[in-house]
């Protein structure tokens, strides 16, 4: 079953803290028996509206494959971090599956950087 | 007793010509498009109004399933602030 999940971090969070919270959960999804099909870091981008009064975030977007019950136990450590500020985890159909597979191989025949 | 008037049908020279307005049609069916993404702020936009909320079938034109697959996205990208829930001059 493939998975999407997508998370705003605080964007007081720096560079190198960023990098780090990424490949913690892209780690935590690889060692709870998932596995990672592709991570796409959004970066800086401003909020439609502000959240906790902070009116921009730093995007982050994992796509995965796993097990039924690894989301879980995702879910609690993303509560648990505090510089989380809000993650939806979304199931992915196979058009859904397919679309993504898509977009990143054009994505890679122009390779720019991935502003949404 | 008056003459009762009857409806005096309007006629002009030339037979008014009804325009004939284009058949709307579903985007995704002709498209061939199966998956509405979430994450795509701008093509979503294309559904709402200026103050940012969703517009009817009838407006969109869409099939019922993508209009709800539409519909879907949407709250979703609101969820994630990728759109706003309410605002004034959107576009």
């Amino acid at each position: 079953m493939n998975y999407e999940l997508m998370v705003i971090f605080t964007p007081v969070l720096s560079e190198e803290d960023y990098k780090a919270a990424q490949k913690k959960f892209a780690d935590l999804v690889k060692d709870l028996g998932g596995e990672l099909v592709h991570e796409n870091p959004w970066g800086l981008k401003s909020l439609a509206y502000p959240i906790q009064k902070k009116t921009t975030g730093m995007y982050l977007v994992l796509e995965y494959t796993a097990p039924s019950d690894l989301n879980e136990k995702l879910t609690i450590q993303l509560n648990r971090d505090e510089n989380v500020l809000r993650y939806m985890i979304t199931h992915l159909d196979k058009y859904a599956a397919e679309y993504n597979a898509r977009k990143r191989h054009g994505a890679n025949a122009n390779s720019n950087t991935v502003e949404a | 007793m008056p003459v009762k008037q009857k409806k005096q049908e309007i006629k002009y020279l030339t037979a008014v010509k009804q325009e004939k307005r284009a058949k709307k049609y579903c985007r995704f069916k002709k498209m061939g498009i199966k998956y509405v993404d979430y994450k795509d702020g701008e093509f979503l936009k294309k559904f709402l109004n200026e103050q940012g909320k969703m517009l009817p079938r009838r407006i969109t034109g869409n099939s019922l399933k993508f209009q709800r697959k539409v519909a879907q996205a949407i709250k979703k990208a609101r969820q994630m602030a990728l759109l706003p829930y309410v605002t004034d001059l959107l576009k």
